[in-house]
């Protein structure tokens, strides 16, 4: 299969020639592949802010290529601005930017500047609407009388009204409850399934990527030293937690379980489904 | 413990709104917290927590019902001042809380407002900052420092008043993991170390299990009060709510489901890891 | 790119320009603005600048980063040099056409205004950058302290600036990262004429202000979570000492005041 995004040797040196010079990104390869759903995991300051934010075309390469459909995204200004259309970026605390006057006229931003027309706009909205779980009263109501949590969402449909190949999402859940958190996420995986369309969740909650991802893409220092399954890149914890990262509570739970000398053939469970059947075979009650 | 540091009695509130009545956010408050506790208030957003918070320093006054504060009413206006510098209050976002452009004047604020002497502002700022690890950063502009550091500052700023109580309205939203940790392991420290009462508001479970106390709340209620381990027993309750439990003690609830006998009130790794080995073996 | 804008900003140092007396800093500024109106040729210019460089070399802050402060007033400097260049007719025509001429006189004015304006920001800015927002509140409350008699909120006004300063890089930062989100979502702020440009600030200006507001909110109620409670009463952990470098300092700078303008209105230099 063809990439559907590409970043090839990839450098970003932010203030070049001045003494605040700084190497943020260094030799960067990264393939995205259609349909994946991709974890990006790194602490804050890791690089991880900068790489997301070209894949886009926000910030441009010092050096290296990012290819979307085989393309270079630099070729041309046209290029670079349709990028940013099929590559759909939501920033953290997204709903700082909301600023017009009713829900419904914030979501249709993007696809208004996309030139599109009225009937299709609308279509759109009321999708990325429902995608979000936002009912259909709130449309005409002011973004700034919502609650934190439902101005987050349409923030969020903002973007996915623009109907991008690549969502990309940065800390969708920051500063969210619980029930908040597992809300947007479900949102997110059920937009994942029924558009087919490709998803990078960028997050430093490892429990939060454990659930949802199929490939988790570590960013230190700059560099992507794991890219790989949840379970490969899981395996290496040692790693993980001197880059400030950490592996899920289970996962850890699993390998003291190891450690202790129980008979657990699998050492790298992170899911909490994973941990309850591969106890519960053990105990010889047979998994749920 | 000996002494109640805050009294909440029967405190109902809800916001003011001139054009219609407005549920009421806090519907029959009664808390008592002792001096020199760690107590942490859990509960998803809109459960009244934060709102709760408010009023333990008289930023909201109770509609009904009294708060005291060390037996003072936060409804005495002339005493707000003896009131605010015992409960001293951390926001969510640490940049809206710093004033100053250099850290050690931001940290001086308090004290220089109640009139404390120069030679005991400067004293009380170095002990202050070397307390919460940011001695090496005095002389930083705040705005250039981590999310972590900043609110580290933060807390930093109000040690400096000398609180007897410290209030933290969930502090560690805007944080990355080791901006947490760090976060925690300072609150901590001042509660175990210099005997500060802590009241940590959040919805972290994890946060919460540091606690001596965990008062849970749903819907302007406490519907939950006891030490971590046994709050967290609930499980099926607290999802219920909207809340989740650590994934080490829902883990060991699942297995008590499906019939393997482990206790519930294994909080860390290394004890949920023993729990499981010891039902296992 | 918005964060190389350095207006107003302070750079911690331990020299001799930092340990002054904030009152003496914001003192020598104004008499230096003072002196570089008086200046008239290259003699009182040469003075001012000798006089710039030596504080800007005391404060090891760099001609580098002084110049980096010019660049948002860039436009300002080009278009006053334009203006007088074509204003002044003084002199001997040098080049002309249509309307516009170009005189020995316009160039001399021009290339003193500039001149003028430049020295004028790198003096104001070294003061700035070298004074903590908080000691520089410190230091006009201080110097404008008469005024209170006459009912002028001095404290509020010092403190309002203080909060003023301190809020610039957040909200620069803020600035960049709404710009960012919105152009993600196919904002365009660079072409278009003026009308379109006016109307594509709408989606950064909206949520600029509604977190100012938020932000000035929290920040209220956090000043007093920490007993604010107006100037009254208050002390502070640097107290203001007049000391010998100060009065140096100052007796110099009337000096070089003298000078400047004997030479100016005496010889013409």
């Amino acid at each position: 299969m063809e990439p559907i995004l590409e970043l090839k040797q990839l450098n970003c040196i932010y203030s070049q020639g001045t003494p605040f010079e700084h190497q943020a990104l260094t030799n960067i390869d990264l393939s995205v592949y259609p349909g994946e759903y991709i974890g990006i995991m790194g602490h804050t300051g890791s690089g991880k802010s900068t790489l997301i934010q070209h894949l886009n075309g926000l910030l441009k390469p010092t050096s290296g290529q990012v290819l979307l459909h085989g393309r270079d995204i630099w070729e041309s200004k046209a290029s670079v601005r349709d990028a940013k259309f099929h590559v759909g970026l939501v920033f953290q605390y997204p709903e700082y930017q909301l600023f017009e006057e009713t829900v419904y006229q914030d979501i249709a931003f993007g696809p208004k500047n996309m030139k599109l027309d009225q009937e299709e706009i609308e279509r759109r909205v009321r999708q990325a609407a429902g995608f979000v779980g936002l009912s259909e009263d709130l449309l005409q109501k002011s973004p700034f009388e919502l609650s934190g949590g439902q101005k987050r969402r349409v923030a969020i449909a903002g973007v996915i009204a623009m109907e991008p190949e690549v969502l990309i999402l940065d800390e969708p859940t920051a500063g969210l409850d619980p029930a908040g958190r597992d809300a947007i996420l479900d949102n997110i995986r059920t937009y994942h399934k029924s558009k087919g369309s490709t998803v990078l969740l960028v997050s430093h909650s490892m429990e939060e990527i454990a659930r949802s991802v199929e490939r988790i893409v570590v960013v230190n220092d700059g560099r992507l030293p794991f890219d790989g399954t949840p379970r490969s890149v899981f395996s290496h914890s040692k790693e993980l937690r001197e880059m400030g990262l950490g592996i899920p509570q289970v996962t850890q739970v699993f390998q003291r379980l190891k450690e202790l000398g129980l008979p657990i053939e699998d050492d790298c469970v992170y899911t909490m489904d994973e941990a309850r059947d591969a106890l519960l075979r053990l105990a010889g009650k047979g998994a749920v | 413990m000996s002494k109640e540091i805050i009294e909440i009695k029967d405190v109902t509130f809800r916001y003011p709104d001139v054009e219609k009545e407005t549920p009421l956010v806090l519907n029959g408050v009664t808390l008592a917290i002792d001096q020199g506790s760690f107590v942490a208030v859990l509960g998803h957003n809109g459960s009244g927590k934060s709102t709760l918070a408010k009023h333990m320093n008289a930023i909201y006054l109770p509609e009904g019902g009294t708060v005291y504060v060390d037996g003072i009413s936060t409804a005495e206006e002339e005493r707000l001042l003896d009131i605010r510098r015992t409960v001293g209050m951390v926001f969510q976002n640490p940049d809206n809380q710093i004033v100053a452009n250099v850290v050690e004047e931001d940290v001086a604020f308090a004290p220089e407002n109640l009139g404390v002497p120069s030679e005991e502002i400067r004293e009380r700022v170095d002990r202050t900052l070397e307390l919460v690890g940011m001695s090496k950063y005095a002389k930083h502009a705040p705005h250039l420092l981590s999310g972590g550091q900043k609110q580290r500052i933060a807390i930093a700023g109000v040690i400096a008043m000398e609180p007897r109580c410290i209030v933290l309205d969930e502090p560690t939203a805007m944080l990355d993991p080791i901006g947490r940790e760090d976060v925690l392991r300072t609150i901590t420290k001042l509660n175990r170390e210099q005997g500060i009462t802590v009241v940590l508001i959040t919805h972290h479970m994890d946060e919460a299990a540091l606690a001596d106390r965990l008062v849970v709340m749903d819907h302007g209620k406490v519907i939950q009060d006891g030490p971590p381990r046994e709050v967290f027993q609930h499980v099926e309750e607290l999802t219920r709510r909207g809340l989740t439990v650590p994934e080490t003690v829902g883990l060991l609830h699942q297995l008590r489901e499906n019939g393997v006998n482990v206790p519930l009130d294994a909080l860390s790794v290394e004890e949920c890891a023993e729990a499981i080995y010891a039902a296992l073996r | 790119m918005l964060k190389d804008i350095t207006l107003g900003q302070f750079f911690p140092g331990d020299t001799i320009v930092h340990r002054l007396d904030p009152r003496t800093k914001i003192l020598m500024v104004i008499i230096y603005i003072v002196a570089l109106f008086q200046a008239k040729w290259f003699v009182t210019y040469g003075i001012l600048l000798v006089f710039l460089a030596i504080a800007v070399r005391f404060s090891k802050v760099g001609a580098k980063a002084l110049m980096r402060g010019m660049k948002p007033v860039l436009f300002i400097l080009i278009f006053t040099g334009v203006l007088n260049l074509f204003y002044n007719t003084a002199g001997t025509i040098l080049w002309h056409w249509g309307i516009f001429t170009v005189t020995t006189g316009g160039i001399r004015v021009a290339f003193f205004m500039v001149i003028r304006i430049m020295m004028l920001i790198s003096g104001t800015f070294l003061l700035t950058y070298t004074t903590s927002p908080i000691l520089l509140t410190d230091g006009i409350e201080c110097l404008l302290g008469p005024l209170k008699k006459l009912r002028v909120p001095v404290h509020e006004l010092a403190m309002m600036m203080s909060i003023a300063l301190r809020f610039i890089p957040t909200l620069i930062e803020e600035t960049d990262k709404i710009m960012s989100a919105q152009k993600a979502r196919g904002a365009d702020f660079d072409s278009g004429n003026l009308i379109d440009k006016a109307k594509a600030l709408i989606p950064l200006l909206v949520p600029l202000f509604v977190s100012a507001f938020r932000r000035a909110d929290e920040l209220a109620t956090a000043m007093e979570c920490r007993c604010y409670h107006g100037g009254e009463g208050r002390t502070r952990l640097r107290q203001l000492v007049y000391t010998g470098k100060d009065w140096i300092t100052l007796i110099s700078g009337l000096a070089l005041l003298a000078v400047v303008c004997v030479l100016a209105y005496g010889f013409g230099l």
